[in-house]
């Protein structure tokens, strides 16, 4: 039996937790008896019948949450955060450069990351994980940060920047006092897929509560056209015991087993992989019936590899390129095995 | 009281003063709860106690029995086995306060192995269960009820019957080795009785505490002990008159019976529950262990009627309330084994016990009036050995 002593672990957590309350209503969700292995024919889901059901490569479908998370009550999907790209607003500045602006808003807010299961999570702008900022190379940035949550935050971007602009207490703006407020600016360089995330302390919260987002500087030499998707692998500590829970890519658990990511057959397709998880030291990718060119940190234009799997550790990054011969269904998940089965697991739905 | 106010006092019946204190408690607590508890709202999160009572394993399946032990309902959303989601279903979305749920979680265990189970609930927190040595769990048919009852009959009644086949003997020897086997029966008695607040102490630490947890193994004491206090007295009152005494033996004897008979119920419940969650080796060391160690308890009963002429009729009734309950512990911990229910039986074997001894104790006394004289300790250390040796056979 486990005595939860998490509430204890979160110190001042008490305060957030206070000033939550409305969110701790229960969520309307389907009956836990729709489980997985009955859904996994997809019917008995109408509003979801858009999809044949993940279930059909799933076997007895022993594996898998009972249930699903509603969008509509965490206030973001999975299914739409995957192609979402935030370009903020530009204008031209003296000298012609492009100044780049976006509005970062820190919150204390409960999500639904796995079906019924509830995480007292910090979130950028009402999401987990935090909006997928889009630069240009040598543009000029500009993220106001504002501090809603009733804890103290910074955001450090993965960067080339001056020391006052870094985002870490005690430099600069530092902490973040709650209803405070600071602009980061800098320039867009170098080229490649990066993060941004909170580096007040304790560290690993900060970030495990879900202060994290991906960062992607497009070189001046474009990229072919592809379809593009973001994947921001991370997990959650739902008993505050140091250790994961519940795995995903992009938060929900199973979010893209039950809604598969429809691809068109021989069409380009990018993913921006980011490896967000605390707590253990290492994540992966790997994807069925296909290779891909792996760009790591995307800070080349030359593929480094062509492969089916690769290694994150915690912070790393790349991008990965691949197209599907083949129509059907392939999944995609951490060769981490026991994450796999935690919720980062998911399906490309391949059609003509 | 003065007499000058007794007489008004008294137009007022004494039941309805008894009453009054009751009223007010009543009233008060209708306000409290009329006025919502002021100032009592919960702050913070809710405590999540939920106990695993009892898990039954069939093919690719595996059920769990929870019970809610803490203050607030409890709502699993997930159940986690060995580091992976698995599919489940359960009655009740919420278990209340002290109310139980079943949870049959899709899973296809393989014999022998350990498993780990969380159940994730709304608010993330875990409750974990560790599953030992997967073995399926028996199905409650009549087969199964008869090979319980079997195993009652082998480790209650027979060897108890067997035991009390000293009683020729006994009744032979010189009158100071009675005292000796007296002696001896306490050291036996003694040592069951430590071993049942053991066991039950052992039984309610992983259990619920809602209900009581260890402190009912200590409530089932006192109960069993004022409980026989109250039979011995009503049979003391009763053979008074009969007869004028003399029949102090047999009421030793019964009183002895009963105390074995509460914890051969225990014993019983013990090895039921491990039968039917897998973990019990049926092995003839087992059987033949209990058959050594439950023999004496027959011995332990005869000895006080050394020197009355008893009925065989009589005797087997002994036999029977001493070693059939083993039989009616074996069905219940085999098929609605519940861990306060046996830290509760345990309880009133030990407080039995300890009443049986005490009643015993006078008869072991010497011409000088010494209690312990070396023939008796001799007796009850013999005794407490005894018993120690051959518990080593036995191990639930």
């Amino acid at each position: 039996m486990d005595k939860l002593t998490r509430r204890k672990l979160i110190g001042s957590g008490a305060a957030a937790a206070a000033s939550i309350p409305v969110l701790h209503e229960v969520v309307p969700h389907q009956k836990v008896h729709d489980g997985l292995a009955k859904a996994a024919g997809g019917s008995e889901h109408g509003a979801h019948a858009r999809q044949n059901g993940a279930g059909g490569s799933h076997g007895s479908g022993h594996r898998g949450v009972v249930g699903r998370v509603d969008p509509t009550v965490n206030g973001f999907d999975p299914r739409l955060i995957v192609r979402d790209f935030d370009e903020g607003t530009t204008r031209r500045i003296a000298g012609g450069r492009t100044l780049r602006e976006w509005k970062l808003v820190a919150q204390d807010k409960e999500i639904e990351v796995a079906p019924g299961v509830k995480f007292p999570a910090w979130v950028y702008n009402g999401r987990v994980p935090a909006p997928t900022l889009r630069a240009r190379e040598g543009e000029r940035l500009r993220i106001e940060f504002v501090n809603g949550s009733s804890h103290p935050h910074t955001i450090h971007f993965h960067g080339i920047h001056v020391a006052a602009m870094d985002g870490v207490p005690g430099i600069g703006a530092g902490n973040i006092e709650p209803g405070g407020s600071t602009v980061y600016e800098f320039d867009a360089e170098p080229f490649g897929l990066h993060l941004y995330h909170c580096h007040s302390t304790p560290l690993a919260d900060h970030i495990a509560k879900g202060l994290y987002g991906a960062f992607i500087i497009d070189p001046k030499r474009k990229r072919p056209q592809a379809d593009e998707l973001v994947m921001v692998m991370n997990g959650f500590d739902t008993n505050f015991d140091r250790s994961n829970e519940v795995y995903a890519v992009n938060t929900v658990a199973f979010a893209y087993e039950q809604d598969p990511i429809r691809v068109k057959r021989d069409e380009l397709v990018r993913i921006y992989l980011v490896n967000a998880l605390e707590f253990d030291l290492i994540n992966s990718f790997h994807v069925h019936a296909n290779f891909f060119n792996y760009f790591p940190t995307g800070t080349s234009l030359e593929p480094s590899e062509l492969t089916d799997t690769v290694i994150q550790g915690q912070g790393q990054r790349g991008i990965l390129e691949l197209k599907f011969p083949h129509p059907g269904k392939y999944m995609f998940h951490a060769h981490v095995s026991e994450f796999a089965e935690l919720g980062w697991m998911g399906f490309f739905d391949v059609v003509d | 009281m003065e007499s000058a106010t007794a007489p008004a006092k008294r137009t007022r019946p004494p039941w309805l003063l008894g009453l009054l204190p009751l009223v007010l408690l009543g009233a008060a607590i209708a306000l409290f709860v009329a006025l919502d508890a002021p100032g009592l709202e919960r702050s913070g999160v809710p405590a999540e106690e939920l106990v695993v009572d009892r898990t039954v394993l069939r093919p690719g399946e595996i059920e769990l029995h929870v019970s809610n032990d803490g203050p607030d309902p409890v709502e699993v959303r997930q159940v986690i086995v060995n580091d992976g989601f698995v599919a489940f279903e359960q009655s009740d979305e919420q278990v209340g306060r002290l109310d139980g749920d079943k949870l049959t979680l899709t899973f296809p265990w393989i014999e022998g192995e350990n498993y780990e189970v969380a159940l994730l609930t709304a608010t993330g927190g875990t409750i974990s269960h560790s599953i030992e040595a997967a073995a399926e769990s028996p199905e409650a048919d009549a087969g199964f009820y008869g090979l319980m009852g079997l195993i009652g009959l082998y480790v209650g009644i027979i060897p108890v019957a067997i035991g009390m086949l000293w009683l020729p003997w006994v009744r032979r020897i010189d009158p100071r080795w009675v005292q000796f086997l007296l002696a001896l029966t306490i050291g036996l008695l003694a040592f069951l009785g430590i071993d049942a607040l053991l066991e039950g102490g052992e039984l309610t630490r992983d259990g619920p505490e809602a209900l009581g947890g260890a402190a009912l193994v200590w409530l089932g004491a006192v109960a069993a002990y004022l409980a026989l206090t109250g039979v011995d007295g009503l049979m003391a009152r009763r053979s008074e008159r009969e007869r004028s005494g003399g029949a102090s033996g047999f009421r030793l004897a019964l009183l002895v019976a009963i105390g074995i008979g509460l914890h051969n119920l225990g014993e019983g419940l013990v090895i039921g529950s491990a039968y039917a969650i897998g973990s019990l080796a049926l092995g003839a060391t087992l059987v033949i262990g209990f058959a050594l160690h439950n023999t004496t308890e027959g011995l332990a009963i005869v000895a006080p009627v050394a020197e009355e002429k008893p009925r065989l009729r009589r005797l087997a009734l002994f036999g029977l309330i001493a070693g059939a309950p083993a039989i009616l512990g074996a069905w219940i911990g085999a098929s609605a084994f519940d861990v306060s229910l046996a830290a509760f039986m345990f309880g009133l074997g030990a407080g039995a016990i300890v009443r049986v001894i005490i009643q015993i104790a006078p008869s072991i006394r010497d011409s000088a009036g010494r209690y312990l004289h070396p023939l008796a300790v001799g007796g009850l250390l013999t005794g407490l050995t005894l018993m120690y040796a051959t518990g080593l056979l036995v191990s639930v």
